[in-house]
Formats: structure tokens, C-alpha cells, sequence
């Protein structure tokens, strides 16, 4: 009985105290991540009396990014827009796991609802969702001159631009500068058997004192962040882009070569459980000192560089290696702005889209969430360039690989689910050429 | 469900005709219309739709291309389905290891608790605590713990020198069932104990006192008291369990992704219906999963019927 | 009850094994008490440990959480996590919409539950079997099969986004339990006590409610509880039915959060570690104030009669 009375104690006191915090936060003012970003106010919207005598007063919904600071910019430029041109838009945060995400909008465009206007879709979305969307060509399409090319292609399916593109991101390699100059490299890896020599080397060097470091991480789960991966390790090789031509082309020497290679380095310079590791597993052993190169999104350089980072000054970022026979690459990643063709205000989507995707907004989304921007102009900037380095033009040039989604439209999960499944395999033990032929079959199955 | 053991135990009605029997049978209905009509609302039909939809093509996106009846065609290419019999087997391998370690020690944790002891109460609340912690958060927390590079797991087993290095439970195909059974028994043996254990608190005191009186030991009165009178909530706790151990699907998400080797049933159906788009042929994968579940609650029906002999 | 004279004088009558003798001392009953005690320990330690590790981890700073090597003890400690966790609207709200879920299902689970438990266990009349296995059949269709269709239907109600989509369609899995555990308890029930109400005069409903309810009572709470806990904790309908996020419930906001300036990609440990550790210790707290009516139930002297 007095244990029990003891025990309630503590936990009444406990929640006293949570409740007296939840008090004490509620009463401070706004968190200090809105102070920051109000240093830079919202761009104005260009021509907005002109917007507004023909589309005031009118409600449009957009669904953005997660909750949080994407979310908070969604609702900055939202009322922005709303004060500038009189429509009003509702901001409605999209679910934060990606397949949820792509669940919502495919309901939504079943049941040919008029709910969403404007969608915020993956680049690997616009062939599934083509027939949904409203060609954004006529109104846009001197706008989306300003972007990168390859990201506006990957978007315009049969000669209509569906998505207009909002942020990038690609694939770079993050070294630790200061490993490699204990070691005595003067330059980070070129090739991938460079990369791998080298991460042995300070790899045997540092689990002397550190029992947890390893040479290289990257992405191996059995998921979309591992097609991403692959598709990278492939094209550097030259072994092409996995389907080409209207054809599985996954199964061939180089692909075996450069995967039996990554395969080879599992539990030797990539940790065993690597096969498990997503964006974040990978980003907290790089940033917590525990590994000397990372592949990972440019996301990672804000952490890397930011207050209480164990690695911060002692790390830079260059492009991905290739193999011997091939170039560097980074595989596309980002977001891209689309309007449903069952939305009853398709031209005050049309307006809202021209606005988020201008380059203004895009310079206030580089500064303030330090997303990559997908306006060449933009990249060049000083301002954005000082607060995202990755974007110098050594890097920012890299040839960019995109995943065959433009060309499998709705079989593209299906196919890829097919592609990260094999990777996955290879990964945990068994050669690839026992698992690419299969891979291949399969996929020439899905493209008929 | 059995009406011998309770026969024994419901109120002697004097049968004065039939006139007795049709007000019980009006009365029995009456009470049950309101549990009949959540079932008639909110169950029908979407479980109607689903049947009906595994006759179809229909595919999520079906987009500008008609759905159209295809009879049993998504049956007969879910009987080649290879991926699909290995999921049914791993399945299977995984409810029958963690039921029976979920039974084995819920039993015992529901009897510990019973027994009087200082601090039962506190025992109660806290073996409530894994239930309680939502199952994408603890999935997350023990891929954490399980990580062969910052994990707590891996970390304690070689300060006590259990192991010698580091071991990828969750990547290592050996090991991998093994860790996600292990997490699961972790998560729901509460739910096990707890309903064992109301099904201990109903049995009267007094049958033990007159066992003790009469010199039965311990054992004995386990084996002659208390299991056959728990038998029922035994029945229900196994039948649910098992269940929903058929029906996993969190743990086995956070841990591996859609890794080929470690695909549940209910991860295929999932990654079909979500990932592939197959709504029809994911819908014939979902009677299927309902029928081997239904058959294993046939089992238990029987052999619950059987052993009452 | 027999006093301890009693049983000493009857002891004393009969022969009893040395084992026996044996345990019945001070010394012996220490002894038997002790693999009890390891085998409590032990099940505090398994029970717990992880629970603990999110405790610690809530308390340290985001950038020590992965650090090797390991930490046990958070050196600087932070309330930081807290105050973000509390800080962010949505997820005090999810507090109120999960307990407005749970609750609401829980009690309409129980009382539909319990009149049906009554029918089926007290009742005799053609067609138990079949409503039962009927209940049964509803629950054990994979979630995701039936998604689509739940959706249409919500939709077609205007629930979508609201509340209400979530409280209906989480009777699917609620209710069957319910039923199936009250049941038993309802048959398991000796029938004197109603017979002497019937006999007294009293209605059917009269018995279910002044006789029945109160001994099954360790029934209800359990049920109760898990049925809780069960909706409190659920995700795929909660994602796929609710979109706005002042709508959301515990699981979905969990999910949401992301680290101050972060990125999608980020998982903010301390900040899940947190909210999970604040949702916990009130289900704590409110196991510990109920296991007085789980006692209650057994010693109101109604199985004494």
C-alpha cells in the first residue's frame, strides 16, 4: 500500500511538472526558429493587382510540406500571396512518411475530388499522376525555362508539363578533411576503388581508439532511398541507368562488378547493419565522428556545420565517385508543384504555382530552410550560396540521374520495390549474378 | 463455442413451454441489435467491398481504364504466388514462436502478480508499460537499441561478455526473425498477462483455502483448480493473440523496410495494394489472409471443444 | 476462515513431510520467496529497461543520443525536448483529440459490449455461435484491405478529417474483443444469484445491471484498458482519415515531429523519447488509480452472496 502511494506520488509529481512546463512554453513567445526566419520577409508577389481583379476573393488548398519548418514557410508565403492577391489559400500539411503521402493524393484523385488544388509531388510522381494534372505548359511554361532542365523534363510527360519544380536535391559525398589529412591524402576519392583503399586505411587507424568507426555509410535498407543509392553506384560505372530504351538494362558486367564490390565492403568498411540504414542512421554515425565518408542529400551539410555537431569545421562535401569506366553522378531527388485537373480554380492554382516556383520565393526557401533550389540563377546567388556550399558549381554541375519513373508512370513503386529488394539481397551476401537476372525479368515483366 | 461447461453453471430455467424460450431468444436479440448494428454500419461494407473488388483488375490509379470482373483469375495467380507462401510461412514461424513465449510468460507474470505479495499493485501498473508505449515509437526505439554501431543491446552483452563483437541483429538474416520476435514478445506479453490475470481474479478464493485444508500442493491445485476454471480466458487470449500476431505488421515495417525475405502477410498485402497498386489482386490476397486466420481459429475451437472431455 | 489455531491444531494432527516442515518456517518461507523475488526483478528489469532508456534519452542533448560510446546517464542533462514537445500546438492538442478517441470508443465498446456479453453468455436461444464468430470475422480482415472502402464510406458520411471517422471505425477492432472477453466472463458466472433476483422480482435489465455488471467488474476494466490503449495507440486509420493537424491524434503527431531547422529526412529522437514518456506516465497513473476498482469488484462479497 505505501509503495504503491509512494509510486502514485512520483507519478502525479511528474506530470505536475510536465504540466507546469507545458505552462510555461505555452506562455513563452513563438519559438526562436520563427524569430530567425523573420529576419527575411516573403517575397512580394509580382503583378498582384492584375491577379487580383481577376481571381480575388476566390479559395484554393494546397497541400505542402510536413509539419514543421516546411510547413511554417508553406503558411509564411501562403498568407503572403493571400494579402498580396486576395485568394485565399488554405495550407494543409501533407502526412510525413513519404507512402502515405502518395496514398492521400492517388484517394484523392480516384474519387476525382475537388478538395486539392495544388499538390506538392516527389519527382518520382509526375508519370503515375500525369493524367490528373493540369498541362502547366501554356501559363508556365517561359517560367520553367528558368530551372534546370533535366528536373523540368523529368516533369513534362507526352509533351505536357505537369509539376513545375520546386527544390532539388541530389546525391554528394561527405569526407572528413581532417581524417584525411591524418592519414596523408591530399584529395578526397576520385574513384570508387580510391574511396574504398582510403576508408580501410583510416578505418584501421581510428578503431584502434574508436571500437565504432568505420569507413564509409550510406543507405542500404530495403527501400526507395536504396534505389537512389544504386542507381548512382550503376551509372558511375558505366553501367547504365537500369532501364533504357524501353528496357530492363540492369543485368549487365559493370552493374556486377561495381555491386559485388559494394557487397564486398559490408561488415569490412561499412558496418554490417548498413543493410538496415536510412538518411538518418547514416547522417547521425557521420555526424557523431563515427565514420569517414557518407553518401548522403545535401540535408546533411546544415547538421554537419551546425552548434553541437562533433564534426563541425572538419568536413567538406564533393561529388560521388565513379568507377573506372564512368563519370560522377548524383541521382535526383526534391519536390515539384502540380495542380489537380479536378480543381474548380485551376487558374488561381495556376498563379499560387507561378509564385512558389519564381525566383524570389526560391531564394527566400534556400536562405531560410537552405532547400536546393532549382533556378540556376538562384544556385549562383552569394547569399544562398554562403549558406549552402554544397551549391558551388563543382558540385552543383554534376550530371543528374533520374530513376525510370517518367518512363514506368504508375508501375514505377512496383519496379522499384523490385530493384531495392535485389540491392537489398546483394547487400546481405549473396553475388549479383545470381539476383540481376532475376531483377531484370521481373522488370521487363512490369514494362510490358 | 461450447455449451457443455456452461450448461452446468447458467440458471435453471423451469421450461414452462415455449412460451419461456421465445421471450429469451426476443430479450437475447433485443440486447444484441446494437452490437449487430455497428457490425451491419461499419463492417459490411467495406468487408463486402473488398470481396467484391478481388474479382476485379482494379488497380489504385486506375485512371482512365475501366475495372472490369475477372472471376477468379487473382485467385488463381495468387495460388503461384511463391512470394506469398513465403510470407505465409514466415507468418506462420513468427506466431508460433512469440504466442508461445507470450503465453508461457504472461502465464507466469498473471500468477506472479495474483499471488499476494508488497507491491503487486506497482508490478501491475508497471508490466502495463511496453503495451502502453505506441507501436511505431517502440519499433523505432528498439531498431535503435538493436544497432550493431550506437545500439544499448549490443553495447550490454559485451560488458557482460555474452558476445565478442557487435552483432547486426535486424540486418543478419540468422538473427533477424529471432530480434523482431523478441521485440514483439517485448511489446504485447502485457496484453497476455492482463487478460490471464482477470481471468485468475474471478476464481474464488475459497477453492484454494479447501484445497490447502485437504494438504493439495501447489502444483496440484494449478493443474486441478486453476487451469481448467482459466479456461476460457485461455481460449479468448490465444485466439486473439494469435490473431493479431498473423496480422503483424508494424515491427516488421520499421525493422526491414520491404525486405524480400522478412515480407509478413500482411506487409505483401500492404506493399500490393499501397505500393503496387493492385487493389484487386491485393483484395484476393486479403481473403486469403482472412481464411488461413479463420482456419487457425477453427483449430483452436475444435481442439478447445475436444479437450474438454 | 480458518484462524491460524485451527490450522496449527490440524497440522499439528496430520504427519507432514520434512520439506513441508520446512517451508513453514520463518527461514524457509524467506527461501521460497527468493526466486520469486528474481523472477519479479527480472521481469521489472525486461519490462522496463527500455522504457528507462527513453526516459534518459529525453533528457539528453540531440547531438549525445547516438554517440559511442554509450551513455547511461545523461551528464547534461536537457529539458529542452520537453519544452518542444510541449511547445508545438499540434501535439497538445493530439493529447486532447486521442483522449477524446480512445475514451469515446472504450465507453461505447463496453456498454454495447457488456448487453451483448449478457445475451450471449447468459441467454439461450438459436444463433449465439453465429453472431460471435460474426464479430470475429469483422476483426480479422488485414486493415489495409479494407482502407479503401472505409474511406469511400467516410467520405460519403462527411467524417473525413473529423474525429468521428476515427471513433466509428475503431469499434471494428474494439467491439469483437469486447464481446469475445465479456462473454466469458458472462458464462462463467454460477447462476444462483440470478435465480434469487428473478425470484425477488427483478426485470432483465435489473439483473444485468445491479447483479452481473458488478461481478464481472474485473472483466470490464480490462477490457476497458486494452481497448484504450488499443485505440489510443492506432496509426493507419488515424493517418489516412485525418489531415489537419490540429485533428491529430498521439501516433500521427509523434510521427510529425521534426527537429528545430531540420529536415524532412530527420528523426528527432529526443523530442519521440519525450513524447513518448509524457503519454506513458498518465496511463500509469491511471492503471494505479484503478486497480481499486479491479479490487473492489472481487471483495464486495458478491461471489460470498
Amino acid at each position: 500500500m505505501k509503495h504503491r502511494l509512494l509510486l502514485l506520488a512520483g507519478v502525479v509529481g511528474a506530470i505536475a511538472l510536465i504540466a507546469s512546463l507545458s505552462v510555461a512554453a505555452a506562455s513563452s513567445n513563438k519559438p526562436s526558429r520563427v524569430h530567425k526566419a523573420t529576419a527575411i520577409t516573403a517575397p512580394k508577389v509580382p503583378n498582384a493587382k492584375a491577379i487580383r481583379k481577376k481571381y480575388g476573393g476566390q479559395k484554393i488548398t494546397f497541400v505542402g510540406d510536413s509539419v514543421g519548418d516546411g510547413h511554417v514557410r508553406d503558411t509564411r508565403l501562403a498568407k503572403r500571396f493571400t494579402r498580396d492577391t486576395g485568394i485565399k489559400v488554405k495550407v494543409v500539411p501533407h502526412p510525413a512518411a513519404s507512402d502515405q503521402s502518395y496514398s492521400q493524393l492517388v484517394r484523392a484523385f480516384s474519387q476525382k475530388s475537388s478538395s486539392i488544388d495544388v499538390a506538392m509531388i516527389d519527382v518520382v510522381w509526375p508519370g503515375a499522376f500525369a493524367p490528373y494534372l493540369v498541362n502547366l505548359k501554356p501559363k508556365l511554361g517561359k517560367q520553367s525555362k528558368l530551372h534546370i532542365q533535366s528536373i523540368v523534363q523529368n516533369d513534362t510527360i507526352n509533351g505536357r508539363l505537369v509539376a513545375m519544380p520546386w527544390f532539388g536535391d541530389y546525391g554528394i559525398l561527405y569526407y572528413r578533411t581532417d581524417l584525411l589529412k591524418k592519414y596523408g591524402y591530399k584529395a578526397p576519392p576520385t574513384t570508387w576503388n580510391q574511396l574504398f583503399t582510403m576508408a580501410r586505411k583510416i578505418q584501421t587507424g581510428e578503431q584502434k581508439t574508436n571500437k565504432s568507426f568505420y569507413g564509409f555509410v550510406f543507405q542500404g535498407n530495403a527501400y526507395e532511398g536504396l534505389t537512389c543509392n544504386a542507381l548512382e553506384w550503376i551509372a558511375s560505372a558505366g553501367g547504365g541507368t537500369m532501364i533504357s530504351g524501353g528496357k530492363a538494362t540492369i543485368d549487365n558486367a559493370k552493374a556486377r562488378t561495381i555491386l559485388d564490390a559494394m557487397r564486398n565492403q559490408i561488415g569490412k568498411t561499412t558496418p554490417r547493419g548498413v543493410t538496415s540504414y536510412q538518411e538518418d542512421q547514416t547522417e547521425h554515425a557521420f555526424d557523431d565522428g563515427n565514420a569517414a565518408f557518407a553518401r548522403n542529400w545535401p540535408y546533411q551539410y546544415g547538421i554537419g556545420a551546425g552548434a553541437g555537431s562533433k564534426v563541425k569545421g572538419k568536413f567538406s562535401v564533393t561529388v560521388l565517385p565513379h568507377g573506372a569506366s564512368g563519370k560522377s553522378v548524383g541521382t535526383v531527388g526534391g519536390w515539384q508543384l502540380a495542380v489537380s485537373k479536378f480543381s474548380k480554380r485551376k487558374d488561381a492554382a495556376i498563379e499560387f504555382v507561378r509564385y512558389m516556383t519564381s525566383p524570389a520565393v526560391e531564394k527566400f526557401d534556400a536562405l531560410t530552410n537552405s532547400n536546393v533550389p532549382t533556378i540556376v540563377s538562384v544556385a549562383r546567388d552569394k547569399q544562398v550560396r554562403a549558406k549552402n556550399p554544397y551549391l558551388k558549381p563543382s558540385i552543383a554541375s554534376v550530371p543528374r540521374v533520374t530513376r525510370p519513373a517518367k518512363f514506368l508512370k504508375t508501375h514505377y513503386n512496383e519496379a522499384s520495390k523490385v530493384i531495392y529488394q535485389g540491392i537489398n539481397q546483394i547487400l546481405n551476401g549473396t553475388p549479383a549474378k545470381n539476383v540481376l537476372p532475376g531483377v531484370e525479368s521481373k522488370l521487363n515483366q512490369i514494362i510490358k | 463455442m461450447s455449451t457443455v461447461a456452461t450448461s452446468a453453471r447458467a440458471p435453471r430455467r423451469r421450461r414452462r413451454g415455449t412460451k419461456l424460450q421465445r421471450r429469451q431468444t426476443r430479450i437475447g436479440w433485443l440486447l444484441l441489435l446494437p452490437a449487430l448494428a455497428v457490425v451491419a454500419f461499419v463492417a459490411i461494407y467495406p468487408l463486402g467491398k473488398t470481396v467484391y473488388q478481388s474479382f476485379t483488375n482494379q488497380e489504385f490509379l486506375a485512371g482512365l481504364e475501366p475495372t472490369k470482373w475477372v472471376g477468379l483469375e487473382n485467385y488463381r495467380e495468387l495460388w503461384h504466388d511463391t512470394i506469398f507462401r513465403d510470407s505465409v510461412w514466415l507468418t506462420i514461424k513468427f506466431t508460433l514462436i512469440t504466442v508461445s513465449f507470450e503465453f508461457a510468460l504472461g502465464l507466469i507474470i498473471a500468477l506472479v502478480v495474483n499471488s499476494s505479495f508488497k507491491g503487486r499493485g506497482v508490478m501491475r501498473a508497471v508490466m502495463l508499460v511496453p503495451w502502453a508505449i505506441p507501436t511505431v515509437v517502440a519499433a523505432q526505439m528498439w531498431k535503435w537499441m538493436l544497432d550493431d554501431v550506437f545500439g544499448v543491446v549490443n553495447d550490454i552483452l559485451l560488458k557482460l561478455h555474452i558476445i565478442s563483437h557487435p552483432h547486426a541483429w535486424i540486418s543478419d538474416p540468422a538473427t533477424s526473425l529471432a530480434a523482431v520476435s523478441a521485440v514483439d514478445i517485448w511489446k504485447t506479453t502485457p496484453f497476455v498477462a492482463l487478460l490471464l490475470l482477470a481471468g485468475l481474479q474471478v476464481i474464488p478464493q475459497d477453492l484454494y483455502e479447501a484445497a490447502d485444508v485437504d494438504g493439495a500442493s501447489k502444483l496440484q491445485q494449478f493443474w486441478r483448480i486453476t487451469l481448467p476454471l482459466l479456461r476460457p480466458a485461455i481460449l479468448v487470449t490465444l485466439i486473439f493473440r494469435t490473431l493479431d500476431a498473423l496480422r503483424v505488421f508494424d515491427v516488421f515495417a520499421v525493422f526491414f523496410g520491404n525486405r524480400q525475405d522478412t515480407q509478413t502477410m500482411a506487409i505483401y498485402a500492404q506493399s500490393t495494394i499501397v505500393g503496387d497498386g493492385h487493389v484487386g489482386y491485393g483484395a484476393a490476397v486479403s481473403v486469403a489472409i482472412f481464411l488461413i486466420i479463420s482456419l487457425f481459429v477453427v483449430i483452436y475451437t475444435v481442439v478447445n471443444r475436444v479437450t474438454e472431455e | 476462515m480458518t484462524t491460524a489455531a485451527e490450522t496449527e491444531a490440524r497440522t499439528r494432527a496430520r504427519p507432514v513431510s520434512r520439506s513441508r516442515a520446512f517451508r513453514r518456517t520463518p527461514l524457509g518461507r524467506a527461501l521460497v520467496k527468493v526466486p520469486l523475488w528474481i523472477l519479479i526483478v527480472a521481469i521489472f528489469i525486461y519490462a522496463l529497461f527500455p522504457f528507462y532508456w527513453a526516459l534518459r534519452s529525453a533528457f539528453m542533448p540531440a547531438n549525445e543520443l547516438f554517440s559511442t560510446p554509450i551513455k547511461y546517464w545523461p551528464t547534461d542533462p536537457t529539458l529542452n525536448h520537453f519544452r518542444e514537445v510541449l511547445n508545438s500546438s499540434f501535439f497538445r492538442r493530439a493529447l486532447l483529440n486521442s483522449t477524446i478517441v480512445a475514451g469515446s470508443v472504450t465507453l461505447i465498446s463496453l456498454a454495447i459490449g457488456s448487453l451483448a456479453a449478457y445475451a450471449l453468455g447468459r441467454f439461450r436461444f438459436h444463433g449465439r455461435s453465429f453472431v460471435l464468430y460474426l464479430m470475429l470475422s469483422m476483426t480479422i480482415f488485414p486493415q489495409i484491405a479494407i482502407l479503401g472502402a472505409l474511406y469511400t464510406m467516410i467520405s460519403n458520411f462527411h467524417l473525413y478529417d473529423k474525429l468521428g471517422s476515427l471513433i466509428l471505425t475503431y469499434l471494428i477492432f474494439t467491439l469483437p474483443f469486447t464481446v469475445w472477453v465479456l462473454t466469458s466472463f458472462m458464462r462463467a458466472l454460477p447462476g444462483e444469484l440470478e435465480e434469487a433476483a428473478y425470484v425477488d422480482g427483478a426485470t432483465p435489465l435489473q439483473v444485468f445491471y445491479k447483479v452481473l455488471l458488478p461481478l464481472i467488474a474485473p472483466g470490464l476494466v480490462t477490457t476497458g484498458l486494452l481497448a484504450f490503449i488499443a485505440a489510443w495507440n492506432e496509426y493507419l486509420y488515424a493517418v489516412s482519415f485525418i489531415q489537419t493537424p490540429s485533428h491529430y491524434t498521439v501516433p500521427v503527431a509523434i510521427v510529425s515531429f521534426t527537429p528545430e531547422g531540420g529536415n524532412a529526412f530527420q528523426v528527432p529522437w529526443g523530442q519521440i523519447m519525450a513524447a513518448t514518456v509524457i503519454v506513458t506516465l498518465p496511463l500509469i497513473a491511471a492503471v494505479l488509480i484503478l486497480q481499486k476498482r479491479i479490487l473492489a469488484g472481487l471483495t464486495a462479497g458478491a461471489v460470498k452472496g
